[in-house]
């Protein structure tokens, strides 16, 4: 048997070279910028100043960010707890199929086409005591409604915008999880006699587990990054009660200039949120693979 | 434990016209308490559909289901206390074996002790047992289907088990050892047991009675000899068998019988209206005799193939293939030479408009 060399050949290499570029301008470099302002003191394009670990320091010190990260927790727990479950019950009772079915999906996904800062221009009008309908009946209703006055009811307005506006995201995740369900698990559990909610609890949940994973994900993501439906909405306000973490940040970067400490801020912004989706996911994960270590250690 | 009598049609669409509209041309059917039976036909025959119109899945489009005289049409699943087996392994996968097992009957609130007792004896007969406390989601095909059989006798108070192909991802080797457990199921238990199929085997071997559908009939009801020996319809004639029944072309003038161009004369006991038939002979009763026998017709041999158990022998009739079963004893005939078959004897069969005659 003779002893085949394979041949070498380096110049695949530069296959790689387009995708290299494209990340590279698209996410690299973008994100290196960050860090090299992280680290620096920017006093005028000319004159710079480097200052380690300093501006990392502040920010973490800084009593503001805490309130806007606990904000933003609460917040975007608040999201999940809402929008997950009424999803589901969204798409539990959308019609399966015919032109019903065509007609609902449209319906619900109408609040998705509508861009971000025009769904907080309509909830803006519609939360108007003297012109929106909201604003309005809760008025009328003897409520002292105010978004604008209010902390507490402009939190819950944000908060039920959002529900709104993403709510048909996990309809339709957990929709495309239903369908794929075989009939025969429907007719099975009929004659095993299970009752609605055990179909729900042992078939349906099961099988849409991996959609509702991508939409917890998804859900916690946008929602930790919200920014153009409060900021069209409230403007953070009244003072900071809906001031999120990313309006905060460009209150930072673009309203004061501080290109420093908002450097540092959006580095930790990024670590926090990878290592958020980091746990869920595992978390997930493990739920699904559970009972697979089981039947190996079994 | 019940009767059930179906008197029923059942079209998937609106308004069906033709025939063939009909996944399920009307038709009367009683199955006895305690029976086991086959629903035997290729696939697209109607007869998953006949099932699920007695399990409940299914609301025929006209006619009556009986549950021991009580008309059910109308009742669910639940309400009829039918336990039935899908093609595919239907598990619950966040369930143990052994939860899956007791699924029926806990929806069903029985109690705890009896419960354990009856998942106990079901995992021993089907083998289950050694797995009871594993998730089922992680089994393989045939110990989910295992799971999902025994779903199916769980219960032991059932009005009847339904079997739609439940075999079909089972090895060969288990699937002939879970049949044997079927039937001796069925023996201990007396329950009523409808099994679907499309694989006559299987149907001859499992039911006492098996019914042969295609195109959404039911063409005969009988046992496997009956089948066997007196087809009610060509194509239980053709269906039934290996190879399937031989069919000629026959014209009737009185005692004369014309078959493929050669004269022969029927017996004088066998009335046969005039006019065209067609003459059946299962391959395994075309016997080669000496040449000019009453009865028989020269062909010629085109094909001999050794089977192993016998000897497939294909002749020539004018422009009729036929097919003779011979054992490997008989002394065989070789390619291209000319052979006696005797066509007509006592199990041959004539058909006009494809229904037995005589």
């Amino acid at each position: 048997m003779s002893i085949t060399v394979k041949p070498v050949n380096q110049k695949a290499w530069w296959l790689i070279l387009p995708v290299f570029l494209c990340v590279a301008f698209s996410a690299i470099l973008p994100l290196m910028t960050v860090v090299n302002y992280s680290v620096q003191d920017i006093i005028s394009p000319e004159r710079r100043v480097f200052v380690g670990t300093e501006w990392f320091a502040a920010v973490m010190r800084d009593q503001d960010l805490h309130e806007a990260l606990w904000r933003q927790m609460v917040f975007s727990f608040s999201v999940l707890v809402l929008e997950i479950p009424l999803g589901v019950l969204l798409a539990l009772s959308m019609p399966s199929k015919g032109w019903k079915s065509s007609a609902v999906l449209v319906i619900v996904a109408l609040s998705l086409l509508i861009p971000w800062n025009v769904v907080g221009t309509i909830w803006q009008i519609f939360g108007r005591a003297d012109i929106g309908l909201l604003g309005m009946a809760l008025t009328e209703l003897g409520f002292d409604y105010s978004y604008t006055g209010n902390a507490l009811h402009a939190w819950l307005t944000v908060l039920v915008m959002d529900v709104w506006h993403w709510t048909p995201l996990v309809a339709l995740l957990g929709y495309a999880g239903l369908r794929s369900i075989p009939d025969a698990y429907y007719q099975a559990a009929s004659i095993d006699g299970a009752s609605k909610f055990a179909v729900f609890r042992y078939i349906q949940l099961p099988k849409m587990r991996g959609v509702l994973m991508i939409a917890v994900l998804l859900r916690f993501m946008d929602s930790f990054m919200i920014y153009t439906e409060p900021f069209v909405l409230t403007g953070g306000g009244p003072g900071n009660a809906t001031t999120f973490l990313s309006q905060y940040l460009t209150q930072k970067a673009v309203g004061q200039f501080d290109l420093g400490p908002a450097a540092a801020f959006s580095l930790i912004y990024f670590l926090i949120i990878l290592l958020l989706c980091f746990i869920l996911y595992n978390w997930m994960q493990r739920v699904g693979t559970a009972d697979k270590s089981e039947a190996a250690h079994a | 434990m019940a009767r059930i009598d179906l008197d029923i049609a059942h079209a998937y669409g609106a308004n069906p016209q033709r025939d063939e509209d009909y996944a399920l041309l009307p038709l009367k059917m009683s199955f006895a308490d305690g029976g086991a039976y086959a629903l035997l036909g290729p696939s697209g025959c109607g007869k998953t559909t006949m099932l699920n119109i007695m399990s409940g899945l299914l609301r025929p489009s006209s006619g009556t289901v009986k549950f021991d005289g009580v008309d059910l049409t109308h009742a669910s699943p639940q309400a009829r206390n039918i336990a039935q087996v899908f093609q595919f392994p239907v598990i619950y996968d966040t369930m143990t074996v052994a939860e899956n097992l007791a699924f029926p009957l806990r929806n069903r609130r029985v109690p705890q002790a009896q419960i354990k007792q009856r998942v106990g004896v079901i995992a021993e007969m089907l083998e289950l047992s050694a797995q009871l406390d594993q998730r089922a989601a992680n089994l393989s095909a045939d110990a989910k289907q295992k799971i999902s059989l025994g779903r199916g006798l769980v219960r032991s108070d059932v009005s009847a088990v339904l079997f739609d192909e439940p075999l079909t991802v089972i090895d060969p080797h288990l699937k002939w050892q879970l049949r044997r457990k079927l039937k001796q199921i069925h023996h201990e238990l007396k329950l009523t047991l409808i099994y679907v199929t499309h694989d006559q085997v299987e149907a001859l071997t499992f039911a006492e009675q098996v019914v042969v559908m295609t195109r959404g009939r039911a063409v005969q009801i009988g046992s496997a000899e009956a089948l066997f020996e007196r087809p009610q319809h060509s194509f239980v004639g053709h269906f039934i068998g290996s190879p399937g029944m031989n069919f000629l072309p026959a014209a009737v003038s009185g005692n004369a019988l014309t078959l493929a161009g050669q004269d022969l004369t029927l017996n004088a006991d066998l009335k046969l209206p005039n006019g065209d038939l067609k003459l059946g002979i299962r391959p395994e009763y075309l016997h080669l005799v000496d040449p000019g026998t009453a009865g028989a017709l020269a062909a010629q041999v085109t094909q001999v193939q050794d089977i192993g158990t016998y000897v497939l022998v294909t002749a020539l009739i004018g422009s009729h293939l036929l097919k003779a079963r011979l054992t490997p004893e008989q002394p065989r005939p070789r390619a291209g030479e000319q052979v006696w078959l005797q066509v007509l004897g006592a199990q041959t069969c004539f058909y006009k408009n494809e229904e037995l005659l005589a």
